[in-house]
């Protein structure tokens, strides 16, 4: 009897089909079977091509991970930057491939540990970097030479860079040898996650400065990651990460292009960063389509002529927002199934989510256990053996079109707005993930979706973890090394390149140079982003609910 | 005037995480409440300011980044020089349970932690709201 290929179209899996499934994007049901009559419109050479051939669906690199390992960078940072320091150390003793930081909430939002808004924040969400001095602590026995470092910040980013290279420079690394992303995604801001501190116009002048000065002086610099993952947490569908997080990356394309930039000169460092969520295959699908989207959008759009600026290349998170503070253990599984998901769908980088952070930041018990859970995927399940290896999957490649045209049916609606700025402006992005995210927890309570140990399979709680507590006394410590920094320093001098900042601001000229010097004279993240708060004034947002 | 309850839900601190926050204004507007957001990064003061313009029932603060030991506090001693001692106060987001008694000293009633459905917050400010007296 053959049971592979007999063409049902139209049968629907009574439990998946008809069942209102909200993590599957609205609009789109799961059919029971896929068959070839699902994909019949695919041409191989045009829709996939062996991996490392444009439109590159099937991945970038013709030998996928036999050639090299995804990264495994985990996000990490709390309390101090000695602390921040020995966690980093841990992580790499662990076997651990990359570094990523997490800033606490004063530095993303570019204020002082002494600022009266930084009060009870400080090292809480993130390791408190506030001068050079910090940074020089943070990275202290770190090769910066050989570790590739990931910088979760965006308002502030390009004064966290300028520290960065300063700290090569004293340490006499050249900056032609590092490697690493700078996140400085501040549209993805404003629509998800609401770290923003200047009004978009200007914003966007700062990522583009990161753009042009990289492109001359940090060649191997990743000057961008587009941001997906915030979009999903904020409640975004699989459909709209995708759409939303490419169309930003064609608004910084048009921003830099606008200010006179060779698009071949500054994609090729474009990176992005995308969720990984529960629903497995769509997941998959969604990496898939989301470099079949960029190849396309830079080579159709933009005439970009180098192949690598068509290339799609992606760090993956594991789904904090599926994490439950229920039965903690669950989280494990969880996170290892998102993580197989963005494997299969050819990430370069991943960080997995700790069990303990719907409770608070990890443990290092905890932090070490997410760590060896891409481990053992990377070493022990095969799955990294053969490129691609879900391709030609009826199902897979019927999402991957689905998907894609979700996603361009959004680009339309955006670019018939003016584009993503103007589209913001009007709160469309916002409306649509608080619209989703709204469905989605109305369909918890309703039982619709199930999360096991939440709303259903409740019984046998009680499992404890022991969770990190950051006490105040981070932030005090933080306080004090602020103001002996401020001693240490030549305060004439400081305010010297504050001025000049400012003046690059009005003029036009690239602020990287100023912000270097600023840096280098221990100028503080706070006093830097008030020097251009005071040219720019700060971004309000109109609330949306 | 309306007999409906009137809610202040407010973002406090740096974070701008604000799914939570919006998802619950939503969930209690369609209970039938009267909701006024106040979006992101309210200060204690603009916090209060807020419940006396919109003379709220309620204030539900919504507090993800471990910054609530300082942020409820302030709020509830704002109240109280107000002479708002009625208003219900509650806080969601990442409270970890080793505070809890301590907000509940300083008159935060209701604390919800990830995972509670919508449908218990919407509950318990309906059944510990002040009463309202149409006129």
């Amino acid at each position: 009897m053959d049971l592979s290929l007999s063409p049902v179209s139209g049968l629907r899996s009574p439990v998946c089909g008809d069942r209102y499934n909200p993590i599957v994007s609205p609009g789109r049901s799961v059919d029971v079977l896929y068959t070839p009559e699902s994909i019949e419109a695919l041409v191989y050479e045009r829709d996939l091509a062996d991996p490392g051939q444009f439109p590159y669906t099937r991945g970038i690199h013709p030998n996928g991970y036999r050639a090299k390992l995804w990264t495994m960078r985990q996000f990490a940072g709390f309390g101090t930057p000695e602390q921040t320091n020995q966690r980093y150390r841990r992580l790499l003793d662990a076997g651990g491939t990359g570094l990523s930081v997490a800033f606490d909430l004063p530095t993303l939002m570019g204020r002082d540990p002494d600022h009266p808004l930084s009060r009870g924040e400080v090292g809480k969400c993130g390791v408190s970097v506030a001068s050079l001095a910090d940074m020089e602590t943070l990275f202290d026995g770190i090769d910066l030479g050989t570790i590739t470092t990931s910088m979760t910040i965006n308002a502030p980013a390009p004064m966290l860079l300028a520290m960065y290279l300063v700290l090569a420079e004293q340490r006499g690394t050249d900056w032609g040898t590092l490697s690493g992303t700078i996140q400085n995604d501040i549209l993805k801001e404003f629509i998800a996650q609401k770290e923003f501190i200047y009004p978009p116009e200007p914003s966007m002048r700062l990522v583009t400065d990161v753009f042009a000065f990289c492109a001359s002086h940090v060649p191997r610099w990743n000057t961008i990651s587009v941001s997906g993952y915030h979009i999903r947490e904020a409640g975004a569908t699989a459909a709209q990460e995708l759409a939303f997080t490419l169309r930003n990356g064609v608004e910084y394309v048009e921003h830099a292009r606008a200010a006179g930039l060779d698009v071949d000169s500054f994609a090729p460092r474009m990176s992005f960063f995308f969720n990984s969520h529960s629903d497995f295959f769509e997941e998959i699908a969604k990496f898939r389509a989301a470099r079949r989207i960029w190849a396309r959008v830079m080579r159709e759009r933009f005439r970009a002529a180098s192949p690598r600026s068509w290339q799609l290349r992606f760090h993956a998170q594991t789904a904090g927002v599926s994490l439950t503070a229920q039965q903690p253990y669950n989280n494990v599984v969880r996170t290892a199934l998102q993580a197989m998901a963005a494997v299969l769908g050819g990430t370069q980088s991943l960080h997995t989510n700790a069990l303990d952070e719907a409770l608070a930041l990890p443990t290092e018990a905890a932090a070490t256990l997410a760590l060896r859970t891409q481990q053992v995927i990377a070493h022990e399940t095969g799955v990294v053996d053969v490129v691609d290896p879900l391709g030609g999957s009826y199902f897979l490649e019927k999402l991957t079109n689905d998907l894609e045209e979700e996603a361009m049916a959004y680009f339309e609606a955006i670019d018939g707005m003016g584009g993503m700025i103007a589209a913001i402006e009007r709160g469309y992005p916002q409306r649509e993930i608080a619209e989703s995210a709204y469905r989605f927890q109305r369909a918890v309570e309703a039982n619709e979706q199930i999360i096991v140990g939440v709303n259903d399979f409740v019984s046998g709680e009680g499992a404890v973890v022991g969770t990190l507590y950051i006490d105040e006394s981070a932030g005090e410590r933080q306080l004090a090394r602020l103001d002996e920094a401020r001693r240490r320093r030549d305060g004439a001098r400081v305010r010297k390149t504050l001025d000049s900042l400012q003046e690059c601001a009005r003029e036009g000229i690239n602020l990287m140079p100023a912000l270097l010097e600023a840096v280098r004279a221990y100028a503080t993240v706070g006093e830097m982003c008030d020097g251009l708060r005071e040219v720019w004034g700060e971004y309000v947002e109109d609330p949306i609910i | 005037m309306s007999t409906k309850i009137r809610v202040v839900i407010a973002k406090p601190g740096l974070d701008g995480h604000d799914r939570g926050a919006k998802v619950i204004a939503r969930a209690l507007r369609d209970a039938g409440m009267e909701v006024i957001y106040t979006g992101l990064r309210q200060t204690p003061e603009q916090i209060v300011a807020a419940a006396l313009q919109e003379d709220a029932d309620v204030v539900g603060l919504s507090i993800l980044s471990g910054a609530h030991m300082h942020i409820c506090p302030r709020v509830t001693e704002l109240l109280r020089e107000q002479g708002l001692t009625d208003v219900l106060v509650v806080v969601g987001g990442i409270i970890p349970d080793a505070d809890i008694p301590r907000l509940n000293e300083i008159g935060i009633r209701g604390i919800f932690q990830p995972g509670t459905p919508m449908q218990e917050i919407v509950d318990f400010i309906s059944r510990h709201a002040r009463s309202r007296v149409a006129i």
